[in-house]
């Protein structure tokens, strides 16, 4: 490493001393306010956080089961239009449609 | 009860049961395991299938628990479908199942029907880094104030020890936002995946936390997390970008509590 | 630092972490962390909760969280799915070290592991595989049992499993490969009644005499559960062990024999898929402690008799 950090050493502190004055200034956000303010994508949201979805997502558990869905053998890609894929799109015009090539 | 077909025609390697009843487990089109019957000697088919049925399903299940906006986005069919492929490819070696699907962002990339959602394997990834940083070992990160006590002259020689739920996650599309539209309970607005993001994933307690950073902001945090000081990491990242917006970087990761200790002076 | 254990007993080798809390007579449920808040929130008595150890091998975060707080006022059952005790091949030393650590934190008032396997080779296949019965297979099985008794420091109880086919090379019958276990390693038993119901469907046989042949008074433990119903090759009734609905009435009545049998034993509703809200789960469990309590009642009517 050839940088030298006394280079950036007052860059860094006044840096710091603009993220904690930005800390100390904003009060939490909510869970609703945060996924809008990501959503949105506004500039200032840098730092805002999704809380609270444990509960929806905490992951598989093991089973000792056995499964009253029948569901092994397929082999086919479907296609199914069901999910939000179709809300989410790119400039030129392309959406994340599930067609076949 | 009869003995003389003990090592069937699809018996395994070491001729052991289960090397002849494993193979076909994953695999629907391998024949069902000559050393298996039903009562009396009754065909086994639909009853083998049942093991099949369990693993697949099951794993398939795994997955939808693991990668539940992903599996939003393609909507459930389309899921299943790609999960069935990749755990025929790729069946796990643990078995511990949160552990299981690391390979599954990999897969989507390269999926040829996942082709029109180039942000998928991304969203996927952002999803994978959750779960790791939920079952993560336990840390207290540190309040704002522990930053604030350095003296401005020291911050630069300041080396970091990184809360071990830290995850970075880089895309050059808005993989964040989709993430979060398709994790929140509410309908999903339009989405412009156009624009690349950049995210930290902590958990300082008991809630996964997704931060956005500015552009460079995983950049830094892969250098603090090599054992650079702040200011040659912050250094390094400004040579590849003269913008790096510093402050919205810091601010990201000390409100994420992404740092669990600070050593002052030449740490390393 | 230690004067307040002057006067009490001689202080344990690992000083409990947790209060001890009997699981005998007790019925019980699968633990599911989505019912954590209506469990805390719940005054009274309850019974005893049980959690598959696998799902708690990382190394923090929610999960343990979660089970501390069941742990510490509940008796506490931890039940392994995945050693792979059936199978051939030696045990994962890193998933027996992972075990043992999960039994020295918890301190679980039972602990159990399945008749069957799961791992083969490098792959993991996420269900309970069924085994042949033969004098190879319980000599590799007994050592099993002996190793992850030895690496835990406490006797396992032994789940009997639901199966759906048999292999052609077995000499001995499951409740005599059984009973070989238990006389060779010392183990206990976890008789899954559904899993003798389901089992017994599936095969033919009968479950009254499957309950004859099987080693009743190694019982410590008793799992109940719903199943599905499908068809074999010839359209005959297939069970399916599915874990996904109430107990069915004929198992329920398999149960009260094995009570009237062998008395109360801590008995799990195992409920797994299609979870429902914590009430009707603990309904469930509510409906084992009332034959739990009347047996109890009869048992101690015939001792002071």
């Amino acid at each position: 490493m050839t940088v030298k950090s006394a280079v950036s050493s007052a860059l860094l502190a006044s840096a710091m001393a603009t993220a904690l004055a930005s800390l100390a200034s904003a009060a939490p956000l909510s869970k609703a306010e945060g996924e809008a303010a990501v959503a949105a994508k506004k500039e200032k949201c840098y730092g805002v956080a999704l809380k609270g979805q444990n509960d929806c997502a905490a992951g598989p558990g093991t089973t000792c089961q056995g499964s009253s869905t029948v569901d092994f053998q397929g082999n086919a890609w479907k296609f199914v239009r069901g999910g939000t894929c179709a809300s989410i799109t790119l400039p030129n015009g392309k959406q994340g449609s599930l067609k076949p090539l | 009860m009869r003995s003389d077909i003990r090592i069937g025609p699809s018996a395994g390697n070491d001729g052991s049961y289960a090397s002849a009843f494993a193979p076909g487990l994953n695999d629907p089109e391998r024949q069902t395991p000559a050393l298996v019957s039903g009562p009396g000697g009754k065909k086994a088919v639909k009853r083998y299938n049942v093991y099949r049925n369990n693993v697949t399903v099951g794993l398939i299940d795994a997955l939808a628990a693991i990668y539940p906006a992903t599996r939003r986005i393609t909507g459930d069919e389309f899921f299943r479908a790609m999960a069935r492929f990749h755990i025929r490819q790729t069946p796990p070696k643990s078995p511990l199942l949160f552990d299981y699907g690391r390979d599954f962002p990999d897969f989507i990339a390269g999926y040829a029907y996942a082709e029109a959602m180039p942000w998928l394997a991304d969203t996927a990834r952002i999803e994978r880094a959750w779960l790791d940083a939920y079952h993560a070992a336990d840390a207290e990160p540190l309040p704002p104030g522990a930053f604030a006590s350095i003296p401005p002259e020291s911050l630069a020689d300041v080396s970091v020890a990184l809360h071990p739920s830290t995850r970075v996650v880089r895309s050059r599309y808005a993989a964040l936002t989709i993430f979060a539209a398709n994790r929140s309970p509410e309908p999903v607005g339009a989405i412009n995946a156009a624009e690349a993001e950049e995210g930290l994933i902590t958990r300082p307690d008991l809630d996964v936390i997704v931060t956005r950073l500015p552009a460079g902001g995983a950049a830094l945090i892969e250098a603090l997390a090599a054992g650079l000081t702040l200011g040659v990491a912050m250094a390094t990242v400004l040579a590849s970008d003269p913008h790096f917006d510093i402050a919205a970087a810091l601010a990201g990761i000390v409100e994420a509590g992404a740092v669990t200790a600070l050593s002052p002076g030449d740490a390393r | 630092m230690t004067a307040d254990l002057a006067s009490g007993p001689a202080p344990a080798a690992h000083p409990l972490r947790f209060p001890e809390h009997g699981v005998s007579g007790l019925a019980g449920t699968s633990f599911k962390p989505e019912h954590l808040r209506s469990i805390l929130s719940e005054r009274g008595p309850r019974g005893f909760f049980e959690v598959h150890a696998e799902n708690y091998m990382g190394a923090g975060g929610p999960p343990h969280r979660a089970l501390e707080a069941i742990r510490r006022d509940n008796p506490l059952s931890l039940h392994g799915v995945c050693m792979s005790l059936g199978g051939p091949q030696p045990l994962d030393r890193e998933h027996l070290a992972g075990f043992r650590s999960l039994v020295e934190r918890y301190e679980p008032a039972l602990v159990s592991e399945h008749l069957a396997w799961s791992t083969h080779e490098a792959t993991f296949f996420n269900d309970l595989l069924p085994l042949p019965y033969t004098a190879e297979s319980l000599a590799w099985v007994c050592d099993h049992i002996d190793q992850m008794q030895e690496a835990i420091g406490r006797t396992i109880l032994l789940e009997n499993p639901s199966t759906y086919l048999i292999f052609e090379e077995s000499t001995m019958s499951e409740t005599e490969f059984i009973r070989a276990i238990v006389a060779r390693t010392g183990c206990g038993l976890l008789l899954d009644v559904s899993n003798v119901f389901v089992s017994a469907t599936n095969h033919g046989t009968s479950a009254l005499d499957y309950l004859a042949d099987f080693p009743l008074a190694h019982v410590g433990e008793i799992h109940l559960a719903g199943h599905a119903e499908q068809s074999d090759d010839e359209n005959a009734l297939l069970l399916i062990d599915s874990h996904d609905g109430p107990v069915p009435d004929g198992v329920w009545r398999l149960y009260e024999i094995v009570l009237g049998r062998c008395g109360p034993r801590p008995t799990l509703i195992e409920w797994d898929s299609k979870i429902p809200d914590w009430p009707i789960l603990k309904a469930e469990a509510m409906a084992a402690q009332r034959l739990l309590d009347r047996h109890a009642g009869q048992a101690s009517l015939r001792h002071a008799v």
